[in-house]
């Protein structure tokens, strides 16, 4: 029924339509935009599920392939597909959208149709940067992602709001534009924008690697790997509630995405040769931006910085494939890894979802992100307690919670390869345990802090509802992953296959 | 050149010829109409205008064609240009009506001087010879100085005319002298002539690259290039706002047709020698261009700088040398110049009889007064910026290509490195209209018949941008 509907083009416009038709809704009814924008959501999460129904697990080929001419001067396609690594991402984007837009249901006040409209937009957005087949379609996705962002932060941000969504643009906008740099110089190699004949061209070591470097500066920025993750803790601290978390769950699964799709097809050899600059950072991120996230003051702050330490896991993942192949001699150890850096983006999407959820329920009743202002909180709201503790122990790595597999995973590889970088890498159990947990102990346990503490109403159905269902994903990905890894199993084989082979 | 006279195919120029009968017309019209139906002057500009588009559009021919001796030349790159160049000053026109009527200048001169401005575009679009592109440089110049200084009471605007002329003439007597040097080596005025005389010279040839020199400074003055640039931002600044549109706009266009006339038809041959004029020009322009223009906290001269930078973008297209540069240069300025256009319209919307509301603190919380102006606004700001879906980003990408197939992929870098710094001051104007507070928090009335050209205007820059396809074959298609 569902296979000859256009899916992903549907999945791309049904939520930009749905934000038009929120905005033309305006604010005159103050409940007009909300229920929209929820039937959008949701009817954009019915049409993703087909794609996971409907998905081949046994080709690593793009599916549910759409093509049109665009612009045909310059053999610009509107081509969509995906595989094994975007499909999981997108059903992402669908669930955590939902979330979204009840996070905000009473939270946003102001504004509401705007706000709405331009989480929906994003989303859309988002559906085309992780289905375009196109570069130039990708880059146009990629590239307007940012303006609807932009806006969250800076109408519905907190005081110093301008500062970070300035400095968030920026940084994004260089990041992204040597990309643009680069793609262009694939044109003339490839011949077309189409992204698979890019991983088929041929290029010297030295393009490779300034194309490398070019793609470096866009997804790291994205990811956001160490140097140049600083936009992130300043953006995630004046975002709203909503903001936060299509950044933690989604926008950083972009960088991600980039390198499965970009850098590494597309230069191997350089990948290979720079492997070293890459997994270095990611242990920075790792060991150093835990001991920064153990020095925070502000919860969003707190989990921003744990957000690019455990983001770190994906990037090393996906660059330690290389050293593990170079000292065992086989794909599987590779595989184990590049897996686990996916399962680590999927299941840091749920989390770092609800954790940003977690500190937006006490903030909307306490406006206060203070870890000093709150204590106790158990005492007068242990439901939710309950929940926080859970996606505590899910974001310190707790066996059985999704949080510990994709990083069991990768430091599994991790010692194929080497032993320190996998011991570099497993201090995360224990920065990541502290840090967290300090942090929920100073919060939530202990003697009531103060009279606001003690005046603290536990969840609401709306907010039981959205932490539910996250703590359900977090706790199915944890004791069976097999869903997920199943559907990218065969995509990243090839793709493992496809970087073995030099380019030179 | 043959000394024999044989008549000229007046058909082919009969869209100038058109439109200076109809200025004429208009200059005398005026003359019997009354302060209060002035409308029909301005109706009557705009007819001539449509009149000059249908005329233009019927002589059309399918490739290039000379005639007047080889002096005029009609052919596909020059109907696009006019065409643009009609459509943008028919909405500058129609733009500028209230807010010269808010200020006691709505007068026939204003419309008769434009006309004779876009006659001077013509001219420079269609010149195929030395003395007609000075003729057509010269009538534009002459009609915009005027126009500059039309707001007698201002002395703002006064100042800027002065500037403006004082500095337009030295680039024009800059130009002369290159072009004199051009006529002592080779003899000819003509620009197919000069081509065949130019033919397999040395690019080192003393004499040649002399006149060179003096024909790019020339050039660049007139386009506003680094460092030829310093008369924009006070003539921006001290224009009434419905001059500054029309200066900024359809100028730009015209002006790329003169790079192409004298540049690539002229001195093709010489392009190892004016690529790297070009080069400094460029990256002058964007780098000052988009550095100056964060300091400003007048609207008007942020435009202005930031018209420096996208000069720098237009001249990077021009300088590759292939048909794809200067196609790319083409869809770059005609998609520039309507979305300064409607930059400039904001601030006509914005200003009130009493006050130009020209400085950027004058758009705070504009979203709050009117949300979908405001919006529209930011169409433009994001599309001069560069960022997807909007035309501004097509405009870039394509010049990006022309220069990185030509293998000048660190000129790429930085073009997209300035790109970056320009972003901040366009991403200001956004943050003053979306994030900051009213000061003024008055709902904004616009006429309807400004709402309704301001919001297709801006939507022009946003649908071009999702859709940039026929637009991108036109302008290639006039470069085979």
């Amino acid at each position: 029924m569902f296979a000859d509907l256009p899916l992903l083009s549907l999945l791309i416009w049904v939520p930009i339509f749905g934000g038009l038709i929120v905005l033309a809704v305006g604010d005159k009814d103050p409940w007009g935009a909300r229920p929209i924008a929820l039937i959008v959501t949701v009817l954009t999460f019915l049409l993703s599920i087909p794609l996971y129904t409907g998905f081949d697990t046994g080709t690593a080929a793009m599916q549910f392939t759409e093509t049109a001419n665009w612009i045909e001067a310059f053999n610009i396609r509107y081509a969509l597909g995906v595989d094994g690594i975007s499909m999981p991402l997108i059903i992402l984007t669908s669930v955590i959208m939902i979330i979204i837009v009840l996070a905000g249901w009473k939270v946003i006040t102001h504004r509401v149709s705007q706000y709405m409209a331009a989480f929906l937009i994003m989303q859309g957005l988002i559906n085309g940067v992780f289905a375009s087949l196109d570069a130039i379609l990708f880059y146009v996705y990629w590239e307007a992602m940012l303006i609807p962002m932009f806006l969250i932060i800076g109408i519905w941000g907190g005081p110093n709001r301008v500062y970070a969504t300035i400095k968030f643009f920026l940084y994004t906008f260089l990041g992204s534009v040597f990309m643009l740099v680069a793609l262009i110089y694939l044109y003339f190699k490839a011949g077309s924008f189409d992204i698979l004949a890019f991983h088929a061209v041929q290029l010297s070591l030295q393009e490779q690697i300034l194309i490398f470097i070019a793609f470096l500066l866009a997804f790291a920025v994205k990811v956001p790997m160490w140097p140049v993750h600083t936009w992130l803790p300043d953006a995630h601290v004046e975002a709203p509630t909503g903001g936060s978390v299509i950044l933690a769950a989604i926008m950083l699964k972009v960088g991600g995405y980039g390198f499965l799709r970009f850098s590494l097809p597309i230069t191997p050899d350089a990948s290979h040769e720079l492997d070293w600059l890459i997994i270095g950072m990611s242990l920075i991120a790792i060991a150093y931006i835990g001991f920064v996230a153990l020095a925070q003051q502000d919860m969003k702050k707190l989990i921003a910085y744990s957000s690019i330490a455990h983001m770190g896991f994906v990037t090393l993942g996906f660059f330690i494939s290389f050293s593990i192949f170079a000292s065992t001699g086989s794909y599987e150890g590779s595989a184990l890894a590049m897996e686990g850096g996916m399962v680590q983006m999927i299941s840091h999407g749920f989390i770092s979802a609800a954790m940003f959820l977690c500190v937006g329920v006490m903030y909307d009743r306490m406006h206060s992100r203070m870890i000093n202002d709150y204590g106790g909180v158990v005492n007068t709201m242990p439901i939710f307690a309950a929940f926080m503790v859970f996606f505590a122990m899910a974001n310190a790595g707790l066996p059985g919670t999704s949080g510990f597999v994709g990083e069991f995973m990768v430091i599994l590889a991790s010692f194929k390869a080497n032993f320190w970088i996998a011991f570099v890498a497993a201090t995360t159990l224990i920065l990541g345990a502290a840090y967290t947990l300090w942090m929920v102990k100073r919060v939530l346990f202990g003697e009531v802090a103060n009279d606001k503490v003690a005046a603290l109403t536990d969840l609401d159905g709306r907010e039981f509802f959205i932490l539910g269902t996250l703590a359900f994903a977090v706790l199915l990905f944890g004791v069976w992953p097999d869903p997920l890894v199943d559907v990218m199993h065969v995509t990243i084989d090839n793709l493992l296959q496809h970087i073995a082979q030099s380019k030179l | 050149m043959t000394n024999s006279f044989t008549m000229p195919d007046f058909a082919l120029a009969s869209p100038e010829i058109f439109l200076l009968t109809m200025a004429c017309v208009v200059l005398i019209a005026d003359l019997f109409i009354n302060d209060d139906n002035r409308v029909l002057t301005y109706v009557l500009a705009q007819l001539s205008l449509l009149g000059t588009l249908i005329v233009t559009l019927a002589v059309a021919p399918a490739e290039a064609t000379y005639t007047f001796s080889g002096t005029y030349v009609s052919d596909p790159m020059g109907t696009i240009l006019k065409s643009v160049i009609y459509l943008v000053i028919a909405m500058v026109f129609l733009y500028s009506r209230g807010y010269l009527k808010d200020r006691d200048i709505f007068k026939g001169e204003y419309y008769v001087l434009g006309l004779f401005g876009v006659l001077g575009m013509m001219i420079m679009v269609s010149a195929h010879n030395f003395l007609t592109i000075y003729l057509g440089l010269e009538l534009l110049s002459l009609s915009v100085y005027a126009m500059v200084a039309f707001h007698k009471d201002s002395l703002q605007a006064s100042e800027a005319a002065m500037k403006y002329f004082i500095l337009g003439a030295i680039a024009s007597g800059m130009l002369l002298y290159g072009m004199s040097m051009f006529y002592g080596a080779t003899g000819t005025l003509d620009i197919t002539e000069l081509a065949t005389a130019i033919e397999g010279k040395d690019s080192n040839d003393i004499v040649l690259i002399f006149g060179l020199v003096f024909v790019v400074v020339g050039l660049a003055f007139k386009l506003g290039a680094v460092p030829f640039h310093m008369w924009i931002p006070d003539v921006y600044h001290g224009a009434p706002t419905s001059v500054t549109m029309y200066i900024s706009s359809a100028p730009k266009i015209a002006g790329f047709a003169l790079f192409m006339r004298l540049l690539v038809e002229g001195m093709g041959d010489l392009h190892a020698g004016w690529q790297d004029m070009l080069v400094i020009l460029a990256v002058l322009s964007l780098a000052v261009g988009n550095i100056i223009a964060l300091a400003q906290t007048n609207l008007k001269r942020m435009l202005a700088y930031s018209t420096i930078s996208h000069v720098g973008f237009i001249l990077l297209g021009i300088l590759a040398g292939t048909n794809a540069g200067y196609s790319a240069s083409m869809f770059y300025i005609i998609t520039y110049a309507v979305t300064a256009m409607a930059g400039f319209a904001l601030i006509i919307i914005l200003s009130r009889r009493d006050s130009e509301a020209d400085n950027l603190s004058d758009l705070k919380g504009l979203s709050r007064r009117s949300p979908w102006i405001a919006f529209m606004m930011l169409l433009l700001m994001f599309s001069m910026t560069g960022v997807p879906p909007t035309v501004g980003f097509y405009a870039k990408l394509l010049v990006l290509q022309a220069i990185i197939n030509v293998d000048m992929v660190w000129l790429a870098g930085v073009a997209v490195g300035f790109s970056v710094i320009g972003a901040f001051y366009y991403l200001r104007v956004i943050k003053l209209m979306f994030f900051d507070d009213v000061e003024n928090d008055s709902p904004l009335k616009v006429p309807a018949e400004m709402n309704i050209a301001f919001s297709m205007n801006s939507l022009a820059v946003l649908f071009v941008g999702l859709f940039p396809g026929a637009l991108i074959a036109m302008c290639a298609a006039v470069f085979v």
